[in-house]
């Protein structure tokens, strides 16, 4: 349950991160900064509510706090830091820099989805099985 | 579920490195060979020029490559742990280094101290790996399609080296029988099927989607494509063994279905969301095109009078091997190292807290620039057409054997630049005022 929702939101995240790409490969600078502003957005979203709703409860549940959440949130900061380099490309106009970032930022974003996707929310979903519903609740109203 | 799972577990960077850097080098002493022996090495599959030249690509090379991946990408893909990865990383590619160059030594004439030695160092090299991965995936935490087809494809490989062995002990002459037919038949089908086909179709459902952006692969495809092919080659080896009627039947529903994941890769590449081109695509796109036309060709040489079956049947392998396996290993490779040396960069910078937000690293681009790649994948393309057309005219073989060892070269260039510019890097970090 869990498990869904949060890959589905990696998907959306994805679309957007692929519309600012595409807009920079075709050297459209306006349409990347506005496609690149949202995917930022989303991801900024999607960042906050695992770091303060779905990993505090995980910690709390599992006894694990210097465990996987630990490598999810550093992998966290790395994907800031890279969002934060291909933000000031974009603003001076290096397309090429951002398209470089980008491709790094992909293969970085990817591998972190698809450890959560297959280890660390399957294990959410079960160590939180019982109170699924409420921290939906508290996810989508985030 | 294992409690204690750690979602970090990627070994040092020297621990893949070091097979990837080997490949070219191996690829080279291919080349080199063909150039060496010339037009007769293709005459014959039995002749033993084409037997050391495709035991130094298949295991100097592909083996290398997909050896060293699997190391740093089993415990990301799949939660495997491998414990003191330094250490069997290291005795595993140096056995699988001097294996190889033993095999290569025996079938060029240095005769049955070479096997001996060749079945020792391949046996404990690729025995202790496949030791250590099937021992990681038997207990990995999930149990996902890919973990799955992972599992068929080391179980391809177990039997790949198997049949290897007893057919190396066979040259050995310790008495053993050399069973040549109808061993070797049933070693190449389940090397090329069996292992490399298999490994290929479960690295690329997991990663084609993730870094191309394009739909997902059909889970029944996924479900079913590596078990339905372990069926077809056990159906295949009792036919050739057993001399059932109909033998001909596994091996062209085998190519039907390395075509359809050939096709189905194709069109899912057609639909990706991601409009940027790369090297790592061309060689994907001409990997399942080599695929396709392998399967196709091959199928013919079964169905094919004598006369014309062999050529048919050189050019289907030659394509495997090199327009599909190579392809797709060169475009894996393209991806994993300039990332790889990012990541690695990336960490070690982390550990200099005062300097790290005033340090810019170079991104995979800078790191490994994309016209150097694409340099090499031109080159690969007409290597392999040369080569191709020498099947029918075999005047071009040298020819075409200068162009592969230009493009093994360059490969390995890039490679090797892409560490050096790690090297260059990790002096900044460490120095950085």
């Amino acid at each position: 349950m869990l498990t869904d929702f949060l890959t589905a939101d990696h998907r959306v995240c994805d679309g957007l991160f692929a519309k600012a790409e595409n807009a920079a490969n075709d050297g459209d600078r306006d349409a990347a900064r506005a496609a690149y502003a949202e995917f930022e957005a989303a991801m900024a979203q999607h960042l906050s509510i695992e770091e303060s709703v779905l990993f505090p409860e995980f910690e709390a549940r599992s006894g694990m706090a210097g465990g996987p959440t630990a490598v999810m949130r550093m992998e966290h900061e790395q994907i800031r830091a890279m969002m934060a380099q291909m933000r000031q490309a974009l603003e001076s106009g290096e397309l090429d820099d951002f398209l470089g970032f980008g491709e790094t930022l992909n293969i970085l974003i990817q591998q972190h989805n698809m450890k959560e996707e297959q280890m660390l929310y399957p294990m959410c979903d079960r160590a939180l099985a019982d109170r699924a519903e409420a921290l939906l609740e508290r996810m989508q109203a985030h | 579920m294992n409690a204690g799972l750690s979602l970090e577990q990627a070994p040092p960077l020297s621990v893949p490195l070091r097979f990837f850097l080997s490949a070219p080098l191996f690829g080279l002493a291919a080349a080199g060979l063909l150039l060496w022996l010339g037009p007769d090495v293709l005459a014959s599959r039995w002749s033993v020029g084409a037997l050391a030249l495709s035991h130094l690509l298949v295991l100097g090379v592909l083996a290398m490559v997909m050896c060293g991946a699997l190391l740093q990408m089993l415990p990301v893909l799949a939660g495997v742990r491998v414990t003191r990865p330094r250490l069997v990383g290291g005795l595993c590619h140096g056995l699988l280094v001097l294996g190889t160059l033993s095999l290569a030594a025996g079938f060029l004439g240095v005769g049955q101290d070479g096997f001996r030695v060749a079945v020792v160092l391949l046996g404990l090299g690729l025995g202790g790996f496949l030791a250590v991965m099937g021992f990681g995936l038997a207990r990995a935490p999930h149990l996902q399609d890919s973990v799955r087809g992972m599992r068929w494809a080391l179980l391809g490989l177990a039997l790949t080296v198997g049949l290897g062995l007893s057919l190396g002990l066979g040259h050995s002459g310790l008495g053993l029988p050399l069973l040549r037919w109808p061993l070797t038949d049933l070693h190449l089908a389940w090397g090329l099927l069996g292992w490399i086909a298999t490994l290929v179709a479960v690295v690329a459902w997991q990663l084609v989607p993730m870094f191309q952006m394009t739909p997902p692969y059909p889970p029944r495809l996924r479900r079913w494509l590596a078990a339905g092919m372990f069926a077809l080659l056990g159906w295949h080896s009792l036919a050739v063994l057993r001399g059932w009627p109909l033998a001909q039947l596994p091996a062209l529903l085998l190519a039907a279905a390395l075509a359809i994941f050939a096709l189905i890769t194709l069109r899912l590449l057609a639909q990706r969301r991601r409009k940027v081109g790369d090297t790592s695509l061309y060689f994907w796109r001409l990997g399942m095109a080599g695929l396709l036309l392998a399967a196709a060709i091959g199928a013919a040489s079964r169905l094919a009078p004598p006369a014309v079956a062999a050529s048919l049947a050189l050019a289907a392998t030659l394509l495997f091997l090199l327009g599909f396996a190579l392809s797709v290993v060169n475009g894996m490779l393209y991806k994993i190292v300039p990332f790889l040396v990012w990541l690695h960069l990336q960490q070690r910078l982390a550990t200099r807290i005062e300097v790290r937000h005033r340090i810019v690293l170079p991104n995979m681009k800078s790191i490994l620039p994309e016209p150097r790649s694409r340099q090499q994948f031109y080159l690969h393309l007409a290597a392999l057409a040369v080569l191709l057309a020498a099947v029918l005219l075999p005047a071009l073989l040298r020819p075409a054997a200068v162009m592969w060892l230009a493009d093994f070269a360059l490969l390995g260039l890039n490679l090797l630049s892409a560490t050096r510019r790690y090297g260059t890097e990790c002096r900044r970090i460490d120095h950085f005022p």
